[in-house]
């Protein structure tokens, strides 16, 4: 859900802006909005998720209006449009990996985080969610954490258990 | 073992970089298509071999190429189609991180065959790590004079990049995948115009799968003739199929068309069998978006014959036997699966990935994921069973792109070979929340079992 209130006004960095310029560097002049997506990757990998005072200053980059930047923002699942978890771990819920145990792994974080699908933990480092096919599905049950999208494969409830000690070890 | 043509390598140490993917013979397509080959040559090979499109809906390739308009002065635009997102397929991402070079080696030589000077490899957004992959592999062939300007002094250019997605099904429809390219949302366009005459930026633009860009390294190297050689009459070559659920052995698999389903699901060179020593109820062979078979026809046609892994033998009987090739995602259920959740379960993937534009998809996917969930809940009604027959017609041929009839069929099929396993969800409302229904007779010869208890 877009809410325009409440959110902090940002100032992209000149690194940033540097990856900003390659990436549209890369299609013909006049069809900079391309760009877009990746674009909205580079700002998620930054901020870990796409605030609307973010996704204005897209839109003002791009020569493009900020509803144009909205309308896909909220149309592609990747995008966070609110904050998530240092570390936001998604899991695999569509048919194949339901075939090989996918729905005990989100009962088992549900439980071992204390959150419910889409909450952030008290301390900050983790939410979760149930996303669509992963195309990983003969190595299911399959989990990725984003920003990075590092993948994990043929999960069980203990290599969860040892995923999450690590990453609050990190 | 059968013949491997994209795999062959897959497990050579090394093999993802540019130097051991050399030594193995790669980049050979690329200096013979370029240096000895017309474009018109290479689009004529692609004709011969037979190559039918790898992404699902098995349209030759070559043919595809040889509709691409040729104004003077319009840029064209070759876009591979690595937006795989279809329940029960990952080949192309098995692919692209370990040779991600057989990708781009053949992004090049078809980019030359349809005179495209820049390229686009747009790949799902969560697979950033194979994007990661790919912009490596794409520097060092640059850096090796593969790509950039006057290509082994031939005077062809080519600039190629990755363009990530922002998770979205709907994108792997050529048309929606172009939206998105462009930086829109990814609603279909209706056709015509097709994006041979009309795709990327409106320009003149081919869409081809990872598979098929990768599968025309071969068919240069060897010949199409020789390509055509392989596999079983109009399904030539060879095949990823990618193998999940209850299979011993789930992963990718080489094979050669025309492979006998059962020698597929049980031999030990592919899947082993199914997994913990149990017996087989039910499979969906290409992918979520086509119809599930019971065992019986799983293996066999109506006719008692075997049935092949090839895009004609799938398809025999149409859909009251049938089933398709897809996009060979293969997927295994023993017989402890129910089929009403499974179809509950792809319900609702359809129903989130719908993309809205069309009324019988958005509203449809949507009832028949409610319906399916109260069944399988435990809560339905007989009428259920044939409002959802009614939904599923409705969707079906309705809407602009195909992903109303992917919803559609795995509802339809369900119904068509499990009705029972429906009604007895819903006569045994109880009974179904903690036992399954087995694998009662839809894996004949094997005698009706029977309803199992839970473990």
């Amino acid at each position: 859900m877009l809410k325009v209130e409440e959110q902090t006004p940002v100032q992209f960095s000149s690194e940033l802006l540097a990856k900003f310029d390659d990436v549209k560097s890369r299609y013909p002049e006049g069809k900079e909005k391309s760009a877009l997506l990746p674009l909205l990757h580079l700002v998620q990998a930054e901020y870990l998720w796409v605030s609307t005072p973010a996704m204005d200053k897209v839109a003002e980059y791009l020569n493009i209006q900020p509803i144009e930047v909205y309308e896909v923002a909220t149309f592609y699942t990747m995008y966070f449009l609110k904050p998530q978890g240092k570390y936001a771990l998604e899991v695999c819920r569509t048919g194949p990996c339901c075939l090989v145990g996918a729905e005990k792994i989100l009962d088992h974080l549900e439980a071992k985080l204390g959150v419910k699908e889409g909450e952030v933990t008290a301390d900050g480092l983790f939410s979760f969610r149930g996303v669509e096919c992963l195309a990983a599905c003969g190595f299911g049950p399959v989990l990725q954490i984003s920003p990075e999208y590092t993948f994990y494969e043929n999960l069980t409830t203990e290599s969860v258990d040892q995923l999450i000690e690590d990453l609050k070890n990190k | 073992m059968s013949r491997k043509l994209l795999l062959e390598h897959i497990n050579v140490p090394g093999i993802n970089t540019l130097e051991v993917y050399r030594q193995k013979g790669g980049y050979r397509a690329v200096e013979k298509a370029l240096k000895t080959l017309t474009p018109e040559e290479i689009v004529e090979e692609v004709k011969k071999s037979g190559l039918r499109g790898r992404g699902g809906a098995g349209f030759p390739t070559g043919m595809k190429w040889s509709f691409l308009a040729k104004p003077e002065g319009v840029a064209r635009y070759l876009v591979c189609n690595a937006d795989e997102s279809e329940p029960g397929t990952f080949k192309d991402r098995y692919l692209m991180t370990y040779i991600p070079h057989a990708l781009i080696e053949g992004m090049i030589v078809s980019s030359f065959a349809l005179g495209a000077k820049v390229s686009y490899i747009y790949v799902r957004g969560e697979m950033m790590p194979q994007i990661r992959i790919l912009e490596k592999a794409i520097a060092e062939a640059k850096a090796a004079g593969w790509l950039g300007k006057n290509i082994l002094g031939t005077g062809y250019d080519l600039e190629l990049y990755v363009q990530p997605g922002g998770g979205a099904y709907i994108c792997g429809e050529e048309t929606a995948l172009l939206e998105s390219l462009e930086g829109k949302r990814g609603n279909p366009r209706i056709k015509p115009p097709f994006p041979a005459i009309a795709g990327l930026y409106g320009c003149p633009t081919v869409v081809n799968n990872v598979e098929s860009i990768a599968a025309v390294v071969p068919i240069i190297n060897d010949g199409g003739d020789e390509y055509a050689k392989i596999g079983i009459g109009r399904s030539t070559g060879t095949k990823l199929i990618s193998a999940s659920g209850n299979l011993v052995k789930p992963g990718v698999y080489e094979i050669e068309l025309g492979l006998p389903v059962e020698e597929f699901i049980y031999s030990d060179e592919y899947c082993g069998g199914i997994a913990n020593g149990k017996r087989l109820k039910a499979t969906v062979a290409g992918g979520s978006s086509v119809p599930v078979l019971p065992a019986n026809l799983t293996l066999k046609l109506a006719n008692g014959e075997p049935r092949l892994m090839s895009y004609e033998s799938l398809s025999e009987g149409g859909f009251a036997t049938g089933t398709m090739m897809g996009s060979g995602g293969f997927i295994a259920f023993d017989e402890d699966q129910c089929i009403v959740r499974n179809t509950w379960n792809f319900s609702r993937f359809y129903h989130h990935e719908s993309c809205g534009q069309c009324s019988p998809c958005r509203e449809g996917t949507g009832w028949m994921e409610k319906v399916l969930h109260k069944i399988e809940h435990g809560h339905g009604s007989m009428d259920d069973v044939d409002l959802l027959w009614d939904i599923q017609r409705k969707i079906e041929g309705n809407t602009i792109c195909p992903l109303g009839d992917a919803a559609a069929w795995p509802v339809a099929s369900a119904i068509r070979h499990f009705r029972d396993e429906f009604e007895w969800h819903i006569k045994e409302p109880v009974k179904s929340q903690s036992q399954n229904y087995g694998i009662a007779n839809y894996a004949t010869p094997i005698e009706k079992a029977p309803v199992t208890e839970e473990k």
